[in-house]
């Protein structure tokens, strides 16, 4: 097999006796919006801890343009061009907006402490650099319109509005692939149809790979590309949407049996 | 009145010496939220060595200094790389339990190898050198430990507010996993802090050494440094300042206008009334989280 853009084989986890992931393979081209689906608790953000190295699995590997990363440390998976958001929102709670998604910059910006300390005046490497950064933030504020919410500490905001905040800073990044953990859980139908378009957006004009989780079965079946279906850590299918949902298991897992 | 002022320069002097101590204890909880009770003997054996170097191996005064700072940076390194990093799935009570560990450890190591009688260093400035304004005594010595600590205050605190290394280490702090997903090496920024905060508690060590210098010579200044930090927040670098300063002078004024016996414990039923009027500190952004 040749050059593959994101590829994960045979992959396994198991915590005590719980096998979380058993032998998940699958494959994703760039550029590909691919979505998992399962009930809860079938191990969709085990997969996702155990791609940006937050787990490290049993067996199997992970390789992400041609290179393993299953043992790597999540910053350096990070550094590589693998961003996520979390289901659970991970922000830094007590900074506000701009901050957070700056921080999205970090593993782009040059400037130490020495260059730092010789910021004087806007034409040093520092101020530069900040301004050419600041600039690319105010590019995903402007994206996600996150405009009237610059200045405010992130931790009082409604949820959906943390959501975006996150998806920006893992956009900030500017990563090769996208991890989604629920993008759209807990918003309203107006916004889960901003976000589709924001993520097709992504995945159109910035041309960034988006490996998705979502529960929602419309939007699922919308956007992706692929689909693949997990329920108690094992592999149910994976095809295009047209071809999962005719899939008697997955219909046995979402809708129940016939009786 | 004379007295009264006296006693005030007295409060801000030995408040500087508690506002490094407390600032060095900070720059760590910013971090990773541990209070370091190790950082006292971690003052303690870079003043030895600093000593160890004056007069055993001759060095003059300003090259051995400097190798104390470099010795004390890497001491810090390295407790944070061989120990703290080893602990497995670690807490915050964990961790504050090893740092009690390794006072300890390090407090054994200084009194086995240095042993325990009173010495002298041979520090430029005697202890007491001083100036005479109008009929107010201030030592060299305070004076320069005032200056040590607003000077690496302001330092620390452009630092932490400007830099990318001080953004990183304030988003380490508030949610670590988050910090490693954007790409930031948590790991690297403990160490460093480990560095920085050790860094600090031997410029503390040094300025106390020609005054007093003994195995038990950080405890005091260690303990109400912590309390000023306690007091100023926790997370608020001009913040310890300024309680170390105000523990001080209050210390200073009710030891001359109260009871000497009891000057110490003044320290400790102040940090009892903040708590409770004001349980986050005095100078800490106040955060609620919505449920």
């Amino acid at each position: 097999m040749g050059f593959s853009f994101f590829l994960v084989d045979h992959l396994s986890i198991s915590f005590g006796g719980i096998k979380a992931l058993q032998d998940i393979s699958f494959n994703m081209n760039k550029g590909e919006i691919f979505s998992v689906i399962g009930p809860n608790g079938a191990g969709k953000t085990t997969l996702f801890n155990c791609i940006s190295g937050l787990y490290k699995p049993d067996q199997g590997n992970i390789r992400f343009k041609g290179n393993l990363i299953e043992n790597k440390k999540p910053d350096t998976i990070a550094r590589m061009g693998i961003a996520r958001t979390f289901q659970n929102i991970e922000l830094f709670s007590h900074m506000n907006t701009m901050e957070n998604i700056m921080l999205g910059r970090h593993i782009h910006m040059e400037t130490g402490l020495f260059k730092g300390m010789f910021m004087w005046g806007k034409s040093s490497f520092a101020a530069r650099e900040e301004i050419q950064h600041r600039e690319k933030v105010e590019k995903i504020i402007d994206f996600l319109e996150l405009q009237n919410i610059r200045d405010k500490f992130v931790g009082a905001l409604p949820y959906g509005t943390q959501k975006l905040i996150e998806l920006g800073r893992a956009l900030a990044l500017e990563p090769d692939l996208l991890l989604l953990d629920e993008p759209c859980a807990g918003m309203n139908s107006e916004e889960k149809q901003d976000m589709i378009f924001w993520i097709k957006d992504i995945q159109d004009d910035l041309g960034i790979s988006i490996l998705l989780i979502e529960h929602d079965m419309k939007m699922v079946m919308d956007i992706s590309d692929r689909v693949m279906a997990i329920n108690f850590g094992k592999q149910v299918t994976l095809g295009t949407p047209e071809q999962v949902q005719q899939n008697k298991e997955v219909l046995k897992a979402y809708i129940g049996e016939e009786n | 009145m004379i007295d009264l002022i006296q006693m005030i320069v007295n409060g801000i002097a030995v408040g500087s010496s508690y506002a490094l101590m407390g600032l060095a204890m900070v720059i760590i909880y910013k971090t990773s939220e541990v209070p370091n009770f190790a950082q006292g003997e971690m003052a303690l054996i870079s003043s030895f060595f600093a000593m160890m170097l004056l007069t055993s191996f001759n060095i003059s005064v300003y090259p051995a200094f400097f190798l104390t700072f470099v010795f004390a940076v890497l001491l810090g390194v390295f407790l944070e790389f061989a120990i703290l990093r080893r602990a497995k799935e670690p807490n915050v009570l964990g961790m504050i339990v090893i740092t009690i560990g390794i006072e300890m450890v390090l407090l054994g190591f200084v009194s086995w190898k240095f042993g325990a009688e009173q010495k002298t260093m041979p520090f430029p400035i005697g202890p007491y050198d001083s100036f005479i304004i109008g009929d107010i005594f201030i030592s060299k010595l305070e004076v320069l430990t005032l200056v040590a600590a607003l000077l690496l205050m302001s330092v620390l605190y452009l630092f932490f507010k400007y830099s990318k290394l001080g953004l990183a280490m304030k988003a380490t702090q508030q949610n670590s996993v988050a910090a490693q997903i954007v790409g930031i090496r948590t790991n690297r920024i403990l160490m460093m802090t480990w560095g920085i905060s050790s860094l600090v508690g031997a410029v503390a060590g040094l300025l106390i050494s020609p005054t007093i210098m003994h195995p038990f010579m950080m405890w005091d200044p260690m303990l109400k440094g912590f309390a000023a930090a306690v007091m100023g927040g926790m997370t608020s670098l001009p913040g310890v300042v300024i309680a170390a300063y105000m523990l001080g002078i209050i210390e200073n004024l009710f030891g001359g206008y109260v009871s000497i016996e009891f000057k110490t414990v003044v320290a400790f039923a102040i940090i009892v009334l903040v708590l409770c009027i004001k349980p986050s500190g005095l100078f800490a952004r106040h955060y609620v989280k919505k449920v």
